[in-house]
């Protein structure tokens, strides 16, 4: 166990200590912060956009920089720094190794991250997620801009270095009796979003550099008044980041395929069509990033290659869901919490692809473009499909890394309330866009359609925050105060668990 | 792999396979048709800055903010920036391009009815994005 909160360790050897289970504890806990501060601030921006004019906000300098610091934490601050601490946790138990490959540069890769988080925290840019230039060269209020540009590159070298020590820990430090086909699928998981990090992060590294150099005046890479082209940043910057929604969504498939199997009490249904489907995602990620350009002018041919390269990720995410309803074909499925969020989580994954293929559409992306169908159709994946899969592995876990088991009724009551809200916020987000209501607007013309939407998108927001709420306080609670559960099978489902209770932390 | 037999996988991958071949055809042929902008289509200069649409009609007439124009007629819109990226939208007549400085892009659209469209930017420009709107006015001279 590794939070012993009955024999507590002083705080400072939790946080100088380089094992993994503890710089997963960190990791963890930092992401959790992020994730509350991120959610505080997708409320703000609901609550302000519940009826048209300015009521809580104010004005929309204050607005813009919310909804960028917003994107910013929840991807940057949560749901990688997420991924990392199960990866740290379980990735070295997983390939029978005794830390991490580089335990110390783990350490560091983590504390990389609340420096580069106080950055984007304390600039508060308002230039959006993208940094789209040229306004983020001419028009972006510094030190805002550059203090975000500092904290990206900060992430962005903490992630490149955590994506380095999976890639080593799993394929030169596994058990020599395992071979890479028996890999569980969680570890295959974080090797194949660690492969895209390391391909994808440098070329958005590159790209951020340039912005700075062009916000210093000495370069024009991106600022067409001194020759530059805006769109190559835009191509940069899609570069890095289609790749990156797989970085943040394969690490949530690998959860599922831990729960899924183990609350089905069966075996996977196959797991070579999983370990497939994660590589073949990982390479076809690449072929789709200008399906985000679209309206910028790309010739037909290019639209048309690029159409091509997206739809041909559909398959392959289509593999992994078919995994998932073949496993629980037949199984005799116990619906705990963790399950629960694993289906639901699953549930959205297909519905959020289904409007992807209308991204990726040529003509119907026209209609589509940088309106509210967009934000709901990439929250849907965001929050639906991997705070889904990350929430529902962190109850998975919560009885290894405690010794505790949580409030099964408070969780069921959590994954309730945030299903709901996230059908009625970003299902109701999409025909939003339908009806032509741009995103990153402050404010609306009072459009008796768009009013009732943005209302009922509001109230489903609300009904998510009060339901993490819950899942706050019960995590709180059953951390310090709930039964001591049962390390060999806290869900009674079956068989041994072989995790983080036999990782025995040498310091102690 | 086991005791299973693996062919309701590959019927399922070969479906959602025909269905993406499906939808990418349909797509293609769509948008051929749309990016053929007719002959004879007037043309109409469409700039972009903050925060507001300017208009330049073929004989030089410029309109701020409103653009008027004559139903049953094609009209070829080229659209620029002054200084950061817009987008210029009609949302009822599906028309949607990015203005991007140091660029010409172009997109084409040809009204059917009278009455009044809202244009808007689609693409994130600053403090007054949100209210970069204008309005699209379609006339019909034989009423």
């Amino acid at each position: 166990m590794v939070l012993e909160l009955q024999k507590p360790r002083p705080i400072w050897q939790i946080m100088f200590s380089t094992h993994h289970t503890d710089v997963g504890l960190l990791y963890l806990i930092t992401s959790l912060g992020f994730l509350f501060l991120g959610g505080a601030l997708a409320l703000a921006i609901r609550a302000e956009l519940f009826l048209p004019g300015a009521q809580i906000i104010g004005d929309a300098m204050t607005f813009n920089r919310i909804f960028t610091v917003h994107g910013t934490t929840l991807i940057f601050l949560f749901i990688i720094p997420f991924a990392s601490s199960v990866g740290n946790y379980y990735v070295p138990i997983m390939v029978r190794y005794k830390d991490m490959a580089y335990p110390k540069l783990n350490a560091i890769a983590f504390w990389m991250i609340p420096p580069g988080g106080a950055l984007i925290w304390l600039g508060f840019a308002d230039f959006t997620w993208y940094a789209t230039p040229p306004y983020s060269i001419i028009s972006a209020p510094g030190p805002a801009a550059d203090m975000w540009i500092f904290g990206l590159k900060i992430l962005g070298i903490s992630s490149v270095l955590g994506a380095i020590n999976f890639i080593v820990t799993i394929l030169k430090c596994k058990h020599p009796d395992m071979s890479i086909g028996q890999v569980p699928l969680l570890a295959w998981s974080f090797l194949s979003s660690s492969l895209i990090i390391l391909v994808a992060i440098p070329t958005f590294a590159a790209a951020l550099l340039m912005l700075l150099t062009d916000r210093l005046g000495v370069s024009g890479f991106f600022n067409p008044a001194m020759g530059g082209d805006p769109i190559a940043y835009a191509h940069l910057f899609w570069f890095t980041f289609h790749p990156e929604v797989y970085v943040l969504v394969i690490p949530a498939i690998g959860m599922m395929y831990e729960i899924i199997p183990r609350f089905s009490r069966k075996p996977i249904y196959s797991y070579n069509s999983g370990v497939f489907a994660f590589v073949l995602l990982s390479i076809v990620g690449f072929s789709s990033w200008a399906h985000h350009m679209y309206a910028t002018g790309m010739s037909f041919t290019e639209k048309t290659v690029f159409m091509v390269g997206t739809l041909a990720a559909v398959p392959a995410s289509a593999m992994h869901v078919f995994n998932f309803v073949a496993t629980m074909w037949n199984a005799r499925i116990k619906f705990l919490t963790p399950m629960m969020w694993s289906v639901g989580g699953i549930a959205l994954f297909f519905s959020a692809g289904a409007g992807g293929v209308a991204n990726a559409a040529m003509p119907l992306d026209f209609t589509t473009h940088d309106t509210y169908w967009v934000v709901g159709h990439f929250h849907l994946f965001v929050m639906g499909t991997i705070a889904f899969g990350s929430i529902g592995f962190l109850y998975y876990m919560f009885p290894y890394v405690t010794g505790r088991m949580y409030n099964e009724t408070m969780g069921k009551i959590h994954f309730i309330m945030s299903f709901v809200g996230t059908v009625l916020v970003f299902f109701t987000q999409h025909v939003l866009g339908l009806y032509g209501m741009p995103r990153r607007i402050f404010d609306y013309p009072p459009i008796p359609e768009w009013i009732a939407m943005n209302q009922i998108a509001t109230v489903g927001a609300m009904i998510i925050g009060v339901s993490m709420a819950i899942f706050l306080a019960n995590m709180i609670y059953s951390s310090g105060k709930g039964k001591p559960a049962n390390t060999e099978d806290p869900f009674g489902v079956g068989g041994k668990y072989y995790y983080p209770f036999e990782a025995k932390n040498p310091s102690h | 792999m086991g005791g299973h037999s693996n062919w309701p996988e590959w019927i399922y991958i070969g479906v959602v396979v025909a269905l993406m071949v499906w939808v990418g055809a349909e797509a293609w042929e769509a948008e051929r048709l749309v990016e053929h902008v007719p002959e004879g289509a007037e043309t109409i200069i469409v700039t972009g800055q903050q925060w507001f649409w300017t208009f330049e009609h073929e004989d030089g007439t410029k309109e701020i903010g409103e653009l008027h124009v004559e139903v049953g007629k094609a009209y070829k819109l080229e659209i620029v920036s002054k200084d950061v990226n817009h987008s210029f939208n009609i949302h009822d007549y599906v028309v949607l391009m990015d203005a991007i400085p140091g660029r010409v892009n172009t997109v084409w659209f040809a009204p059917t009815d009278a009455g009044e469209h809202d244009i808007q930017c689609r693409e994130y420009c600053g403090l007054i994005h949100y209210n970069m709107r204008g309005k699209l006015i379609v006339e019909d001279p034989t009423a």
